[in-house]
């Protein structure tokens, strides 16, 4: 514990005002600690590393980290984050935000950033609510659960961000949760080392509001649910549909071996270094 | 490498469009990663760009919007690239919260608005110059945007230029407003060697990562820019914040950042705004036009000199911040202005405003996708002259 707290110290900011804005026992400040333990664990130098985020509480996470960090506005992190990457591929560029803000505002910049498989990793903190403007409804918020703004049970659908991160074309996607820090940190490090677009979906509590809302208990009782429902994906794999109903899987989820997207658009900048510049010039003006 | 690209024959007559001349405007300036959303009358910028960005070792991407386009360009800029947009105006009102991001973070970034009738999907292939306040006004809060309007397709190459150099040395947004007339005529130009183009960069901080402050507050209110993966990792948000870049809701640190925002436009008013003015000298009416309109504007003149009419012209080339110290001693000599714009009167406010009423000030307005022609500003000077 002692020596995961030096860990943690090593990349906050110490000028920066502490403490954080999240709730006593709120899950993001675990999302963090996970976050910055896979990065102290891949090596990589602060400099090398750039932390993205929309609006939110889970998107106040940059702040307080040593690191290339731009909090943007609602919605739109993984678009700047996009253009961060490709400014400058050699920086490891990383986008941590909400299910609202990834998925409502957002959803759009979203699978299109999977489509392209576009070389950055998204970590989805997923508390099922709205958390910094009082607890409405989002995207994640489960069919009959109560929200400030769905005062009689939640009738919408809700979206499962691994599904739609997958059938975007995603090629890594993990989930995890608060609970299982450690485990969570590993999936976070897996997501971050590989080119491609990378979704970490975090299972994370917001006892503040959803929680008080539905009834749920208190932080420590709703992350113990995270225990209680979370099933390994490799014994997932084995369970019956009707075993796993009213359970979430946790660990891998998919991966594919495709090239990213800065990889191929390499390809076309080496062509024309390769081609006679004077020819293509001329070709170019007059076409 | 990118130096022995040869992006364009230089030196040479080339038949080009406006559009045309704002890409090869932006690669000449620096432009290193451009990202937009197709629409009518700008995408031949885009596709220019796509076409040869690769070829300078650069980017380009289409996103899936022009809220995303922007949101892009805004990381590139942090992370070290001069960036570009261009749109017309549904998207340059998708974009109007992101560039409000732009101004509150300072990152220096281009705009292309090659404007189209409105309001919403409006005219797309036909000419306006409506969105000529949302230019100023479009995003919330207190900002001073830098707007500059050219009439030429030689214009649109120069300033898309000069956008880039005020962007990087003020450290904003800078929005080009053409239309769809200047976008799509063709005309011949020579445009200079990419080396011989004068191309200014953002200040870059002397400081050690330690001492750094990434909105330092200096006396003439630029600060230094580092970029990503330097060594300065510094923080940049949306929220009002402090000179670090740290928010802040200390009143203050929120005056002094207010402050900041306007004074670096405004105390550098006299180095940004930049007016032509033609036969001024003895004139009684002024007739005050940018964009394309300022094209009929000058041919209205000449034809009415030829009738012995005393009227001169003035075209603001920045038209925001608009350019009072330099409009305002040449409304002191005329009576009459006459202002033909291509909206309902957007312009014509800045000019009632600056002439107090001492002078005359006559609208000519046309909304119906067509341009104005130089009769019909000669028949309004000859109705005045009467
Ligand atoms: C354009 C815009 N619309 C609305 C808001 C208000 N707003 C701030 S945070 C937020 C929702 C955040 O929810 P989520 O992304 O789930 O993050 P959490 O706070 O739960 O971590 C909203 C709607 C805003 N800042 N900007």
């Amino acid at each position: 514990m002692e020596q995961q707290s030096n860990i943690t110290h090593k990349y906050l900011r110490p000028k920066k005002k502490f403490p954080n804005v999240w709730c006593p026992g709120c899950g993001i400040g675990i999302a963090m600690g996970a976050m910055i333990r896979a990065i102290d664990g891949l090596g990589l130098q602060k400099d090398d590393v750039a932390i993205v985020s929309g609006i939110g509480c889970t998107a106040r996470i940059p702040v307080y980290l040593d690191f290339n960090t731009l909090h943007t506005t609602h919605g739109r992190p993984i678009a700047f984050a996009t253009g961060v990457k490709l400014a400058n591929p050699k920086l490891k560029v990383i986008v941590v935000s909400g299910d609202g803000d990834l998925l409502a505002i957002g959803g759009n910049h979203f699978i299109h950033a999977a489509r392209r498989n576009m070389d950055i990793t998204v970590i989805l903190v997923n508390n099922y609510i709205y958390g910094m403007t009082g607890g409405q409804y989002s995207p994640t918020t489960p069919v009959t659960k109560l929200a400030s703004t769905a005062p009689y049970g939640m009738i919408e659908q809700s979206f499962d961000p691994a599904a739609l991160a997958k059938a975007s074309g995603a090629t890594f996607v993990a989930r995890g949760t608060v609970y299982h820090a450690t485990q969570l940190s590993r999936l976070m490090a897996q997501a971050i080392e590989r080119p491609g677009f990378s979704l970490v979906e975090v299972i994370s509590n917001c006892h503040t509001q959803y929680g008080r809302m539905n009834r749920e208990g208190s932080a420590v009782k709703m992350i113990l649910w995270q225990k209680e429902h979370a099933v390994p994906a490799t014994v997932a794999s084995k369970m019956t549909p009707e075993q796993l109903e009213g359970k979430f899987v946790i660990g891998v989820l998919h991966e594919a071996q495709k090239p990213g997207y800065v990889e191929e658009y390499q390809k076309i900048i080496d062509r024309f270094r390769a081609a006679d510049e004077e020819k293509l010039g001329e070709v170019v003006v007059s076409g | 490498m990118s130096e022995t690209v040869k992006l364009y024959k230089s030196n040479q007559p080339l038949l080009m469009q406006g559009n045309e001349a704002c890409g090869w405007g932006a690669l000449a300036a620096g432009c290193r990663f451009f990202a937009g959303y197709p629409i009518t009358p700008s995408t031949e910028i885009a596709e220019l760009l796509a076409r040869n960005l690769p070829r300078v070792g650069g980017y380009f991407i289409q996103m899936e919007d022009e809220i995303a386009s922007i949101a892009a360009i805004i990381g590139a800029s942090v992370a070290g690239s001069k960036s570009m947009t261009a749109t017309s105006g549904p998207g340059y009102s998708l974009m109007q919260e992101n560039l409000g991001y732009a101004y509150m973070a300072e990152v220096p970034i281009v705009v292309v608005n090659v404007q189209r009738g409105g309001p919403s999907t409006g005219l797309p292939t036909k000419v306006s110059q409506a969105d000529t306040m949302q230019a100023k006004w479009g995003t919330h809060g207190d900002y001073y945007p830098i707007v500059l309007a050219p009439s030429s397709v030689k214009e649109c190459f120069d300033m898309t230029i000069k956008a880039f150099n005020m962007a990087e040395q003020y450290r904003v947004p800078v929005t080009v407003l053409t239309d769809e007339v200047l976008g799509h005529m063709r005309e011949i130009v020579i445009l200079p060697e990419p080396s011989a183009v004068k191309v200014l960069n953002r200040p870059r901080p002397v400081d050690p990562p330690e001492w750094y402050k990434h909105f330092e507050i200096t006396p003439d209110y630029l600060s230094p820019m580092a970029s990503f993966g330097e060594g300065y990792r510094f923080h940049l948000t949306g929220l009002t914040h402090d000179e670090s870049g740290f928010p802040t809701a200390k009143p203050n640190e929120i005056k002094a950042k207010l402050d900041k925002l306007k004074l670096k436009i405004t105390r550098h008013r006299e180095q940004i705004t930049e007016i032509r003015s033609d036969m001024m000298e003895d004139a009684h009416i002024m007739v005050f036009a940018y964009g394309s309109t300022a094209r009929a504007a000058r041919q209205a003149i000449r034809m009415a000199r030829k009738k012995r009419f005393k009227v001169g012209m003035v075209q603001p080339y920045t038209i925001w911040p608009f350019p009072d110290d330099k409009i305002a001693p040449l409304l002191e000599n005329v009576d009459t202005v006459v202002v033909p714009e291509l909206n309902q009167g957007q312009i014509i406010g800045e000019i009632e405003r600056l002439s107090r009423r001492h002078v005359k000030v006559v609208p000519l307005q046309r909304y119906d996708g067509e341009l104005i022609t130089p009769s019909q500003i000669v028949d309004v000077i000859k109705e005045e002259h009467a």
